[in-house]
Order: structure tokens, then C-alpha cells, then sequence
């Protein structure tokens, strides 16, 4: 079982990669939107690369509202 | 279609629909990879009725509202059908609002029924003033069994067994109270009539004709005017089918296209835009000869289609881009907000039909749309059939604000005299937007004269609405501006909101203060959020009521700031 802090250390390098970021400048406490310069559907992007990665299925309301990495973590944890 | 001209109220008229295609398929729900259900125009009549016969049962009369919270999917038409057939007023609400929104505009709407999913009906039951709530009876799908429902009934069990009595209403009644925005003390709910919906029906309906085996890819919130139009009532007056997704992550939208061959899908700018970047990146991953062969293939379309669109010429040059499309697209509209023209020629020069069009839920949907005959993407079109356009005060450039008059004009805001009398002056409706029409007779938008921002997702935002999220910080008074109100800049893209912050005398802003307003920020969701913030060190004018003077105060600022004083938050 992965800690929340793996869990959100992955995110947060997937994050990076897919939008060409770079890791280092990227904190858990970050609102993913501001910082990455995205709108809501690359977000929804994300999310499926996310699910991917973790082998979990999250429906779009689990994330609606969510805007930093740590919160989005939690919600993926759950279902870990 | 229906000849809609014979029907007094939406029930009338979709009742006929029913009738009419008993055995053409109304609607598809697809999920991700798999489809969930496929229901006929006999089959919806028949998950329909006895939800409007339960309804009747319980004492719902004709005129009395029930508010639908659902994100796109059949039960949300099923729901609404009832909900009409029973003689009752529709009160679409945005599932994307927060629980404490949805609970003001239950409250505000007064609605005694609600139709509402789990997750959000969830959600709204741990707001603090669900406590408070007025709602009689509320209908709740999908719940997982032993939910707790916190007083609802499953909307799958709520059915009545005898046959629902039909209900007519006529023209002038009530159909639908919508919110075109506002939460935070300003809801705007637009009072729409039955006349006003089938006006705006007949009057699009001829432009983008529906028949059995015509699909609607439904993506835009179905509360939103434009879906309610062109995912509802124009498909279901024409027996074509509207695809449900439950899901609006892009990929599956994309896959969506070839695998149910799509004829319409309306979307809004922000959609598109993530279609064309998905399409750019597709494009720059060609090897260089595929690339140049491609560019020149997209030129000759580009030549060939500027008079009028042809279609069967562009799938021809260009089979692979339209393939991804289904093969069968008619038109792409978009709408909700204002869409940057080099977004439309991206997709006109590959031969995908855009017709952007400009409205407002005021309005009922649509005033202006364009025919692209021939293409323009420096417009919004011309007005469609029964609109009326005047430019008020315009300026040397004949640039003034938008006014309208048709039948398609709502009746009022919702028990807001003082708001409908600034809006609908002497007939017409005043949109707010500036604009211009030109000698051909399109209109051109240069901006919004009253103090609120579009977002790309089609949003209205009052900046009013969200300084209750900022009460109680530590300055003397604050306010919030969209940016282009205080220094107009005669467009429609990139629009801001701007806090404007008066410190205590002999006070500044501190650390402390500056993280307490990101905090709050934060909070708000995304697209409602400040982008800055500027400081001024005088008192703002205020009325006898001590209410906030906005066009004085943000002619002050704008004399004596520039907008480079804003801050980022």
C-alpha cells in the first residue's frame, strides 16, 4: 500500500511530464491550475493519465471542485 | 419535425414527439468504453409517464417547480418530460455550482421538488444550510443500495401506477426559471414561457434541421440554454437522437464522434479549443512530406470554401481529419461565450462546419448566428429568424450596446423588479454587450459594457457575486471589477476579475493579508477566481443606501490607474 506521500510524489512527476513542467518547481500544496497554466479539460486530461497510472477509475464528480495536487491525491488514495 | 406553431407548452409538444417516433431511438447514454442504455421514443414515454403520474400523486400541481441537479444523461430528459407533462415549471440548476449555491437557488426559485444525482444530493446534505431546506419532496438516482438518502426517495422506485393525467398549460405560462448566473445575494433567474422556448425551437430548427437518424452529441451542461435547445427540444421535435456522455474527459468526447457518427454537437469555446490543440499536435507529429502535403491539402479547402461551406469537397481533400469526426458532422456550434476568430478559420480551413452564433439565456439561447455564406469568423452572424437587433447610443465607430426584441425574450428575473425594469426597457432587452452591425448585417462584438466576465467555458460571472467570499478582511472596503470594466479594451477574450482593495488609513497590506487573500481565492472554484489586485487609498462613492457606486468608482480607478497597478494574487 502506498503512503499519501508516494501517491501525491507520483502525481506530482506525472504532472510534470505530461505538461512539460518542471518537477522541482512543482509543492503538493499547489493549485494545479494556476500553476501548470491549464484549463478544466486538460485537467480531466490528467486525471485519465492518473487513472491509468494507478489503476483506479475515478468518475468526474470526484474531482470537481479540486484544484491542488494534495486534495486530488487524497481522492485517489481512497481508492487505492 | 413537428410543425411547433400548433402547440401551446413543451409538454403539447413533446408529448406529439412520442407519438410520432415511437420506435426511432431518442437517446443512447455511453459511458468511457461501453454503452449503458439505448431507449426509443416509446420506451422514454414509458420511463416518463409514471414518474409524472408519481409526481401528480403527490400533490404537484400545475405552475408548482421542481429543480433538476444532474449532469448529462437520460434521466435528466425523462426527469423534465414529467415533469412538463404534469403541468410543472422547470428549474434546470448547474450541477457544477457548489452545494451552498444550489441550496441559495433551491431556496430562491422556491422550488418544492427536487430531482437530484447522489454524489451532488451528498454533497448538498453536509452543506450548513441544508438544514434549512424548503424542498417537499426530493427524488434522488443512482443511489447505491443502503445510501442513506437524508429524507429523499430513490427516483427509480417513485412511480405511480396509475396513468398520469396530461396537464396543458398555455403560451404564456411559465416553462423554465434558469439561472443565467448569480449566486452570492444576485441570482438571476430567468423566467422563460412556454412561447418563448417554441419561438426559439422554430426559429433555429430550419438552420439545423433534426430527423430520425440525426445524433446530438449532448457534452454542454443540459441547464445551460444551448443544450436544453439543441439537446432536448430541437432532436425531440424532429425524432433524432441525443448521445449522452457520462463522462466529458476529451479523449472519450473525441472517440465519441466516429463511434455514434455524429450529426451536431454544440459546444463552447473552451471545448474547441481543446479539440484544435489536440488536432495541432496530431498535425505536428507528421513526417515532414505527409506535413506539406497535408498543408497544401488544407489550402485548396481554404480556397474552395470561403463562398459557402461544401462538405462533400472537404471530406473528400481532407478524409483522415474528417474521419476523426464520424464522417457524418454537419455542424459544430458554438456558443456561451465569445470564441476567437483564428480558433474558427482553424477549423473552417479543414473544412469542419462552425457555426458560431452569440445569445444569451435572456434571450432563450440564440440571437445572432453565422450562415457562413460566405465565411466570417470576424462576426457572430446575422440575427435568426424573429430577432430584432438595435445598437443603443452608439458611438463614432458606431459602436453601442446590443438591444434585442422577440418573442424569445424572457418575461422577467425571477421577483427582481428593479433588475428586469433595467433590463427589458420598453420591449427590449439590453444585453449589456457592446457591438456594431456591419453593412452586410452581421454583428460584431467589441466587448461587454456592464460589469461582468464570459468565461470559456460559457460562465457568466458578476464580480458582485463573489465578494461575499471575501468578507471580513482586514482593509477599510473592497470591491471586484471585472478588468476590461475599469479599462475597457474593446475585447471579449481574456477576461479578468480585479479585487480593489482600500487598506485602513496609515495601514498597507501585510503578509498575513495577502495570504488570507489567496486563501480565500483558493476557495473560490477555478474560473470564479481574482486574477489581482490593486490598492487605492480613496473612500469609494456610495449611494444614500450606502450601496457601492461601481460605474463611478471604476471610472476613478480607470482615470487614475493603469491597468499594469494590478497585482497577481
Amino acid at each position: 500500500m502506498k503512503t499519501i506521500e508516494q501517491t501525491t510524489d507520483e502525481i506530482l512527476n506525472l504532472a510534470a511530464t505530461h505538461f512539460k513542467f518542471p518537477r522541482a518547481e512543482l509543492q503538493p500544496g499547489d493549485d494545479f491550475y494556476k500553476k501548470l497554466g491549464i484549463d478544466s479539460l486538460q485537467a480531466l486530461e490528467l486525471l485519465t493519465r492518473l487513472e491509468n497510472h494507478f489503476g483506479v477509475e475515478l468518475p468526474d464528480y470526484e474531482v470537481q471542485g479540486v484544484s491542488d495536487f494534495h486534495t486530488l491525491a487524497m481522492r485517489i488514495q481512497a481508492r487505492l | 419535425m413537428l410543425d411547433l406553431a400548433k402547440y401551446d407548452s413543451l409538454g403539447a409538444a413533446l408529448r406529439d414527439a412520442l407519438e410520432h417516433w415511437p420506435e426511432e431511438v431518442c437517446l443512447i447514454e455511453a459511458d468511457r468504453d461501453h454503452e449503458r442504455s439505448r431507449l426509443t421514443y416509446r420506451q422514454f414515454g414509458e420511463a416518463a409517464e409514471p414518474l409524472a403520474a408519481a409526481l401528480e400523486e403527490s400533490g404537484f400541481a400545475a405552475g408548482d417547480r421542481a429543480a433538476i441537479i444532474m449532469t448529462n444523461q437520460p434521466k435528466w430528459l425523462i426527469s423534465a418530460y414529467a415533469v412538463f407533462f404534469a403541468g410543472g415549471v422547470l428549474v434546470p440548476l448547474d450541477y457544477k455550482l457548489s452545494a451552498a449555491e444550489h441550496l441559495q437557488l433551491l431556496a430562491h426559485s422556491k422550488a418544492q421538488i427536487l430531482i437530484v444525482e447522489y454524489p451532488l444530493w451528498r454533497a448538498i446534505t453536509q452543506a450548513p444550510a441544508f438544514r434549512e431546506h424548503k424542498l417537499r419532496t426530493v427524488l434522488v438516482t443512482e443511489a447505491p443500495p443502503n445510501a442513506d438518502l437524508a429524507g429523499g426517495v430513490r427516483w427509480e422506485e417513485f412511480r405511480g401506477p396509475r396513468a398520469p393525467e396530461f396537464r396543458p398549460r398555455t403560451r404564456m405560462d411559465t416553462a423554465c426559471i434558469v439561472y443565467s448566473s448569480g449566486t452570492g445575494g444576485h441570482p438571476r433567474g430567468c423566467v422563460l414561457t412556454h412561447d418563448n422556448y417554441l419561438e426559439q425551437c422554430a426559429a433555429v430548427t430550419p438552420v439545423f434541421p433534426f430527423w430520425p437518424g440525426a445524433r446530438y452529441l449532448s457534452i454542454i451542461p443540459t441547464n445551460h440554454a444551448i443544450d436544453f435547445m439543441g439537446g432536448f427540444l430541437m432532436p425531440f421535435t424532429g425524432g433524432g437522437t441525443v448521445v449522452h456522455l457520462r463522462t466529458l474527459r476529451p479523449e472519450f468526447i473525441r472517440e465519441a464522434f466516429t463511434k455514434y457518427k455524429i450529426t451536431y454537437m454544440a459546444v463552447v469555446p473552451l471545448i474547441l479549443k481543446n479539440l484544435q490543440r489536440g488536432l495541432r499536435e496530431k498535425f505536428a507529429a507528421l513526417p515532414p512530406a505527409k506535413r506539406k502535403m497535408l498543408d497544401a491539402l488544407i489550402g485548396v479547402n481554404r480556397a474552395l470554401t470561403r463562398a459557402k461551406p461544401r462538405p462533400g469537397l472537404s471530406r473528400m481533400l481532407l478524409k483522415d481529419i474528417h474521419k476523426a469526426f464520424g464522417g457524418g458532422l454537419r455542424a459544430l456550434l458554438v456558443g456561451g461565450a465569445f470564441t476567437e476568430p483564428a480558433t474558427i478559420e482553424f477549423f473552417h480551413d479543414i473544412g469542419i462546419p462552425i457555426y458560431n452564433g452569440y445569445g444569451c439565456t435572456e434571450a432563450c439561447t440564440a440571437i445572432t448566428l453565422n450562415d457562413l455564406q460566405p465565411f466570417r469568423p470576424d462576426t457572430v452572424g446575422k440575427p435568426v429568424r424573429g430577432m430584432e437587433i438595435r445598437i443603443v447610443g452608439p458611438d463614432a465607430d458606431g459602436i453601442g450596446e446590443v438591444a434585442v426584441r422577440s418573442k424569445t425574450v424572457m418575461s422577467q428575473y425571477l421577483d427582481d423588479p428593479e433588475l428586469t425594469a433595467e433590463t427589458i426597457v420598453d420591449g427590449w432587452l439590453m444585453t449589456g454587450d457592446l457591438g456594431r452591425v456591419d453593412m452586410t448585417g452581421h454583428l460584431q462584438l467589441f466587448g461587454r459594457k456592464k460589469n461582468m466576465i464570459v468565461t470559456a467555458e460559457g460562465k457568466n460571472i458578476y464580480p458582485e457575486d463573489i465578494e461575499n467570499n471575501f468578507e471580513g478582511i482586514a482593509v477599510k472596503e473592497f470591491c471586484v471589477f471585472a478588468a476590461n470594466y475599469i479599462w475597457p479594451q474593446h475585447t471579449m477574450t481574456g477576461e479578468q476579475l480585479v479585487l480593489v482593495l482600500h487598506p485602513e488609513p496609515g495601514h498597507s497590506l501585510d503578509d498575513g493579508l495577502l495570504k488570507e487573500l489567496s486563501r480565500r481565492n483558493a476557495q473560490l472554484l477555478n474560473y470564479k477566481r481574482v486574477s489581482g489586485y490593486v490598492v487605492w487609498d480613496q473612500d469609494f462613492p456610495r449611494n444614500a443606501a450606502m450601496k457601492i457606486r461601481r460605474a463611478v468608482l471604476a471610472g476613478q480607478i480607470g482615470k487614475q490607474l493603469d491597468r499594469s497597478a494590478m497585482v497577481s494574487l
